[in-house]
Parts: C-alpha cells; sequence; structure tokens
C-alpha cells in the first residue's frame, strides 16, 4: 500500500487512471445538511462563512470598545474578501484601520496595541497571499511570502511568549486571522497550509473554522480569549453556504476553543479532518455508505491547539480505525500528530496501523491539473478507506 | 513589557481607559488623513511647475538630468549644550536646574557604571549557564537623560541598555539583583535571560507604535517611547515600524542610541548615508540628532523657563515629547555616543578595536565625567563627594546582592505557569502528576530552596 502522502500514490493510483465507476457525489454541503436535519427545527438559516465570519466581528466590535481591527484594505476597501464589509461605516475610522503594505508593521502595531490593553484583530489579506486578488489593483503589493515570514516574527516571537516571558505580568490578547492553505491557481508561494506551523508554538491557540457556525463561534470566542489567537480560515470556503443554527445566530453565541466536533456519527472508521477537508470527508463518508455500508465517524477538529485527543481517542475506542485527514505537507503536520498521540494514546484500540492523508510532498504547482494532484480529495478518501478497512 | 512601574500603571490605564486629563479635541488625535484620502482627488493643472503625482507632491519639475548624491546633502548637525569639558558652549543659554535632580540623575549613572554591579550581572549569567549579558558603559547618558524629559507613566518599549531609565524610574537595587538571581522575588520567575530586567529582548520597534495608537485612541496624555540601536535599524521591523508610525501618525518616540557599533559591525559597514537621522526625514518624521554624552544643562530663554531641562539629551527629548503628544506624530531622536564596553559579556571587542581606541574615548570623552565638570563647574559636587557616593554605592549594592542571594527560589508551580492566562489541561496533568510523584516519593525530593516548598505546587 502507497502511503496516501506520496505523490506516487496519488498519480499511479489515483488522479492518473480512468475511474473503474463513477460514483455519484454528495457534496460536503449536501451532506451537511442531512446530518444537520436533527436540529432543522425552523429558526436555521443559511449563511455563508464569509457573513458569519464578518457577523462575529460585528458583534464582537459593538460588544467591547477595546476590540479594533486592522490590515490590508480592511477598511475603505470592506477586506480584499470582504470579510470587514460595512465595518468601517458603521464603527468608524478609530476601530477599523486600513494599514500600509507591511505585514511586520501592522502586526506588530497589533501586538504594541494588545500589551497596551487594547484588543486587536489584525486580519492578513491571506496568510500566504492571494494574488490573483491583489492583482486587480494597479499598485499591487508585492506580494512574497517574506513579508509573511515577517509577520510571524511577530505573531511567535512576541504574541505567543510575552506573557510567559514576563512571568505572567504583561498578557497579550489578540487575534490573528485570515484565509490559509491553498486557494485556487495561485501557485507555491500564495499556497501554503500554517496549521502546523503555529500549531507547535507554546503560548499560542489555533483554530481551523470550517462551518459558519465554526466560523462565528470560534473567531468570537478567539476575540474574547485572553491569550493570543491564530484563525486559520479558508479562502475557498468563504462564499459556501452552510445551515446556521437559531442559537448560533445569537449575539452571545461562542464555541469553547480546544473541543473537536462529531459531526457524522459512525461505528466503523474515524475520519478526524480540519477546515475544508471536513466537508470533504463528510461526503466520502456518504460514498463509503452507499457503496459498502460503511459508516464513518467524522471529526471536525475544529481547534489546532489545543487539540482534543480525548474526542478523537473515544472515537477510536469505538471504531478502531483512524485516519488523519488534512492539506498541509505531510511531513510533522498536523496529521503527523495526531498519528503520534494515536500511539501514544489509543495504540490498543487500533486493529491496524492508522493512516493519514495529507498535502503531497511538493511546492504546490499553479497548473490545475497538477495542483488537484498536491492535494486530497474525495475520492482519494474513499480509496485510502477501502485500503485500511480492506473492503 | 515595559518597566514595571510604568507598565503596570499604563496596562491599568489602558484598561480601564482612565484619562489624565480631559480629553482633547478628537479631531488633533486622528488627523484628516482618511477623511483627506476621500475628499480631494488629485489633479494636475495644465501649467503646473511642480508635481502632483499622488506618491510625491510639491516636487518641482526640472529640465536638469541630476541624480541626487548623499554625498552632496549636508549631514544632520549634532545638537550639543555643553562641550566635553564640562562647558556651556552657548553661555547666553544660563543653566537652570536644581541640584537635586541633577544630583539624582548623576547618583543613577555612577550606580549603573558601578564595576561591581556589571561584574555581577556577568557572574549571574555564568551562573545561569545563559552567558551573555549586554552592558552599557559609556551610554549612561542617554537612558537617564531621556528618562529624566519623559512622563512617569509613558509607556517604554526598551532593549538591554536602559538599566538607567529604569533605575530613574525607580527600579531598585533589590529589584535588579532578584532578577539576576532569578529568586522568588524576580517578576519574569526566571523565565527571562538576566539583565533582561523586565523587557525581552525583541523585535520591539513596531509594538511602540501599537502601544501608541493605543494611547491615541485613548486620547491620552501619554506617549510610546522606543530605545533601539543604530544596529537594529537594519532589521525590516525598524523600517515598517517608521512607516506605519508616519501613516498612522502614532505619539510615539523614537530614540536611537547610535553607539558606533553593533556587536563587532562599525557603523560605517552597518549603513551608507548619514546615519539614522538621515532615515527618519525619508519616512516624513520629524527628525533630530543629538550629542549623546552632553549630560547637563537647562536654561531659561526670554525670560522664562521653557523646559528644566538638564541635558542636551534631556532637553531635545522633552521637545521631542511635545511635539509627539502636541502634533500626535512619531518624532525620532538620534543620540550619538561610543559603547565603551563590549557587546556582550560574551563578547571580546578588541578582536575588532583598538583598545587605544577605547581608552581615548573613555578619557576625552565621558558623560559621567562630562556631568561631574559641569556639576564642579557650578560647586554642587566635589572630589570627596565623588568618592563618598561611589563608595555608598558599592556598599548598596553588595548589600542588595547579599539579600537577593538569600531569597529563596519561585515556587515550583511556576514551572507550568504563564504559557496560557490559565493553563492549559495539559499542563493542569503534568502539574497533577508532578505532585503526585513527589507525594509517592517525599525522601527524593529537596523542596527546601523552592518558595513555600511543596505547598509551592
Amino acid at each position: 500500500m502507497f502511503a496516501a502522502r506520496n505523490l506516487l500514490s496519488r498519480a499511479a493510483g489515483g488522479s492518473l487512471r480512468k475511474p473503474v465507476v463513477n460514483v455519484p457525489r454528495v457534496t460536503a454541503f449536501q451532506s451537511l445538511k442531512i446530518q444537520q436535519k436533527n436540529y432543522s427545527n425552523g429558526g436555521a438559516k443559511d449563511y455563508t462563512v464569509r457573513e458569519a465570519l464578518n457577523e462575529a466581528l460585528a458583534e464582537e466590535l459593538e460588544r467591547d470598545e477595546k476590540v479594533l481591527i486592522m490590515g490590508e484594505e480592511v477598511a475603505q476597501y470592506n477586506g480584499a474578501y470582504k470579510v470587514t464589509k460595512g465595518l468601517l461605516d458603521r464603527f468608524g475610522e478609530k476601530r477599523v484601520i486600513d494599514s500600509p503594505i507591511t505585514e511586520h508593521g501592522f502586526a506588530g502595531l497589533g501586538v504594541g496595541a494588545a500589551l497596551a490593553g487594547l484588543n486587536p484583530v489584525v486580519e492578513f489579506m491571506t496568510w500566504n497571499f492571494a494574488v490573483c486578488l491583489s492583482s486587480n489593483f494597479a499598485d499591487a503589493p508585492t506580494d512574497t511570502d517574506q513579508d509573511q515570514m515577517q509577520a510571524i516574527d511577530q505573531i511567535i516571537n512576541s504574541g505567543a511568549k510575552t506573557h510567559y516571558m514576563s512571568g505572567g505580568i504583561q498578557p497579550c490578547s489578540i487575534t490573528f486571522r485570515g484565509p490559509n492553505g491553498f486557494a485556487a491557481g495561485v501557485a507555491a508561494q500564495h499556497s501554503q497550509d500554517y496549521s502546523a506551523w503555529y500549531g507547535s508554538i507554546p503560548g499560542l491557540k489555533v483554530v481551523t473554522p470550517w462551518s459558519a457556525e465554526d466560523a462565528k463561534g470560534l473567531l468570537k470566542a478567539a476575540i474574547r480569549d485572553p491569550n493570543p489567537i491564530v484563525v486559520l480560515e479558508n479562502e475557498l470556503l468563504y462564499g459556501q453556504a452552510f445551515p446556521m443554527s437559531e442559537e448560533a445566530q445569537k449575539s452571545d453565541f461562542v464555541l469553547p476553543i480546544g473541543k473537536a466536533k462529531i459531526e457524522r456519527v459512525g461505528k466503523d472508521v474515524t475520519l478526524v479532518a480540519l477546515s475544508r477537508c471536513v466537508g470533504q470527508a463528510l461526503t466520502a463518508a456518504e460514498t463509503l455508505k452507499k457503496r459498502h455500508g460503511v459508516e464513518a465517524e467524522v471529526i471536525n477538529l475544529r481547534s489546532i491547539k489545543p487539540l482534543d485527543v480525548e474526542t478523537i481517542a473515544k472515537s477510536v475506542k469505538k471504531t478502531n480505525h483512524l485516519i488523519a485527514i488534512e492539506s498541509g505537507f505531510p511531513s510533522f503536520g498536523v496529521a503527523s500528530e495526531i498519528l503520534a498521540l494515536s500511539m501514544e494514546y489509543m495504540f490498543d484500540f487500533l486493529d491496524a496501523p492508522a493512516q493519514r492523508i495529507t498535502g503531497a510532498e511538493v511546492p504546490t504547482p499553479y497548473a490545475i491539473g497538477l495542483e488537484q494532484l498536491s492535494f486530497p480529495d474525495e475520492d482519494l478518501m474513499v480509496k485510502k478507506t477501502e485500503q485500511l478497512l480492506r473492503l | 513589557m515595559v518597566l514595571l512601574t510604568s507598565l503596570r500603571a499604563s496596562f491599568c490605564v489602558g484598561v480601564a481607559r482612565a484619562r489624565l486629563l480631559p480629553p482633547p479635541s478628537t479631531a488633533r488625535y486622528f488627523a484628516s488623513s482618511v477623511i483627506a484620502r476621500q475628499n480631494a482627488p488629485m489633479k494636475q493643472p495644465p501649467h503646473s511647475d511642480s508635481v502632483l503625482f499622488p506618491g510625491a507632491v510639491n516636487s518641482k519639475f526640472t529640465h536638469e538630468l541630476k541624480f541626487q548624491r548623499p554625498q552632496d546633502l549636508p549631514a544632520i548637525p549634532t545638537y550639543r549644550l555643553i562641550d566635553t569639558h564640562g562647558e556651556v558652549v552657548d553661555k547666553s543659554r544660563e543653566p537652570d536646574i536644581s541640584q537635586e535632580l541633577a544630583l539624582k540623575m548623576y547618583k543613577d549613572m555612577i550606580t549603573r557604571a558601578d564595576k561591581f554591579l556589571y561584574g555581577m550581572e556577568i557572574w549571574s549569567l555564568h551562573l545561569s549557564g545563559a552567558g551573555n549579558a549586554n552592558v552599557s558603559a559609556g551610554e549612561e547618558g542617554i537612558a537617564v537623560g531621556s528618562a529624566a524629559a519623559l512622563a512617569p507613566d509613558d509607556v517604554i518599549f526598551s532593549q538591554y541598555r536602559e538599566q538607567g531609565v529604569m533605575m530613574y524610574r525607580g527600579f531598585t537595587l533589590d529589584e535588579f539583583m532578584n532578577q539576576l538571581f532569578a529568586n522568588k522575588f524576580d517578576y519574569g520567575k526566571g523565565k527571562n535571560m538576566p539583565i533582561h530586567y523586565m523587557s525581552e529582548r525583541l523585535h520591539m520597534i513596531p509594538h511602540s507604535v501599537g502601544a501608541a495608537y493605543a494611547l491615541k485612541l485613548d486620547q491620552s496624555s501619554r506617549i510610546a517611547v522606543c530605545f533601539f540601536g543604530e544596529g537594529a535599524a537594519s532589521e525590516g521591523d525598524f523600517h515598517a515600524a517608521l512607516n506605519i508610525a508616519a501613516t498612522r501618525s502614532c505619539p510615539v518616540l523614537f530614540i536611537c542610541r547610535n553607539n558606533g557599533f553593533a556587536i563587532s559591525t562599525p557603523t560605517l559597514e552597518q549603513y551608507k548615508g548619514d546615519g539614522i537621522g538621515s532615515r527618519g526625514v525619508g519616512y516624513g518624521i520629524d527628525t533630530i540628532r543629538v550629542d549623546g554624552n552632553d549630560v547637563g544643562v537647562t536654561f531659561g530663554e526670554s525670560g522664562f523657563i521653557l523646559y528644566i531641562g538638564i541635558m542636551a539629551v534631556r532637553e531635545v527629548t522633552m521637545r521631542a515629547r511635545d511635539i509627539a503628544l502636541k502634533e500626535q506624530k512619531p518624532v525620532l531622536i538620534e543620540a550619538m555616543s561610543y559603547r565603551v564596553s563590549h557587546h556582550s559579556t560574551s563578547d571580546d571587542s578588541f578582536a575588532y578595536r583598538a583598545k587605544v581606541e577605547v581608552e581615548d574615548w573613555k578619557r576625552r570623552d565621558n558623560p559621567i565625567t562630562r556631568m561631574r565638570k559641569w556639576l564642579e563647574s557650578k560647586s554642587w559636587w566635589s572630589g570627596e563627594q565623588d568618592q563618598e557616593l561611589r563608595i555608598q554605592v558599592r556598599k548598596d549594592i553588595l548589600k542588595a546582592f547579599a539579600r537577593a542571594e538569600k531569597e529563596k527560589k519561585p515556587a515550583l508551580e511556576n514551572l507550568f505557569l504563564d504559557v496560557y492566562k490559565v493553563p492549559s489541561r495539559d499542563l493542569e496533568e503534568q502539574m497533577a502528576e508532578l505532585r503526585r510523584i513527589i507525594d509517592e516519593y517525599p525522601d527524593e525530593y529537596d523542596l527546601e530552596a523552592f518558595d513555600r516548598g511543596r505547598e509551592g505546587l
């Protein structure tokens, strides 16, 4: 069995081969609708992830005058992805602040403002810069990832460590947010997943929302948390609509940071995923059910740090099979961490070696065919699960 | 993190949004930059003789093809009030200073310059195994001088040569020693390097801008101050910070100690152009260069006292603070000095500069000597008093040393605290496990040295 992280596996065993049978695809959204029937008690409403984030920001700006938003294009332009739409008009230029194109500058300014007692939300146009949008501007920012790396210095060396190094005297309540991971056709320098990078830093908390409810609940929790928090959103999800429960539409809705959510209950295999991969895993689970009658349990991690080992372990106790799914690079990644934890906490319950499905070990290529090969899709998830369960 | 005294105050003020003065008009704090951008479209009139491009306003057109050569421009002059002999340069500006304040500053400088405290810092580093301390000899004047000009609650972002600022603000010898010994009174609980008395050695320049922005939002009557060396000005964050401070009009003082060396790299290899000051001008920031060794004059002007300054650094800092606060914008001060000490305790600077050069600077120009000469010229100070002060300072340091040495180490629980505001579950579990192990094998552990012993966990 080729390890799922190898390009060879994708090419030889998957994408380059003709499909054997055409499986009717259920989209993640459809499968979620099926899942969420249990709380379709009237009040649920469809929200795009973008709308959910916007509502979260507006509610927190409203709630606490110490909250402010800064970043490139966030004010007058309403945000490069329109996540901050309408906030300048509503809250004014003191609290919704356009920055020069200097990640190091405004990330550092944000940390300084947090050290001085404010509660800033710093938006990165993307965690890895999406050229597809900035090229619309005549004076497009020189979007090298060096800028991102500079912001990392501020986030890690200053944001994450100050509370500890000051012996607890100096808190730093700040939220860094923006789209993370690969988008569509933006090549290697703009298609990186930073989950594992930030997930390895003591002092930071890292959340990765998937649905609209995740987005709203986790962003609000991040802003209210007294620690520095990294919110890794996904550009490809911004326009995707999800049902939002009546409870989640309220302004006091927050999700606990560090708790995973079981999106689909199953008994045969545990699929642990984060961000966009959660939707793909749900689709794969529906396919597995149709094909083999297999019930996969899908866990939405929601939070990378702290990581909810307990929920995963409980699930594996029941299913005895584990696959960790992410779109980041394979080495030293979130999936690697989950597999390591499975050795420490779940070894006795596993009937087969735990597997990981990740992005390929290659800088993300530009051409669409190559790009598709570089990241896990629903078919690969189905195939790897079949192999694991010997179906 | 900032000076403990100032930090706590400033942080509390930030949280409580207490205001020291009635808030001035908001217009002053939020200059019309954003509004102007919306309301005034750029137009190039047909026969204009100057440029009206958005990126360069008020530039005259020329038909002469000429490159601007930095060497053709005059260097920014260096402001000083008293010369190396301790004499006032401009006799018409009669010094006007309270004896008490001048002597306090002098005493702070003497204490910071004490060889035993310096030695103690080295020793504590070797003890801790960290092996590196950065020292401030020769630059006492800049730290103490600027501190004397700032308000006690201005937010200071310092590096590791600003012990003088802390001392001026009332950080006691005991507090210095507690940090060096990392005992239970060390505010950092042993989690930071020696001599990083309250601050971590971080890329702090943009943070000061953020703190300044917070003060601006609060319509505070305080400003933020950032100290750094000329070496740090080669880092990207320096440029990011100056640019964003200028564009967002943040009330922050950038005080650069240009001491001639970034570790071993002399300034001539550090940068081209006219020092750090020219960069300030380039970013559209009010800038001044001052003699950082000039430690001592105050003056009255036109019959009334403008500043109760006591030195060029202080005077300049006060004036700069005024601009930053009243006009709500950044100001850059480049204070020229010579680093008499090595960069740090693990540096032997004679590998890259001649000992005679250092000795020459020490003898010829030194802020402490200059200040003493000036004090003596006022008959406020004598050689005898100087001798007495130095002995007393040494005694005080030794006493603080002895006290700090005897104190217990921070409580054991600190092993696990402060990573997050509230310890994560993982850390809680580790703490519980350590408790269990210690309780199960009490004979294996000696917790006497730690504050509160077993109870401290």
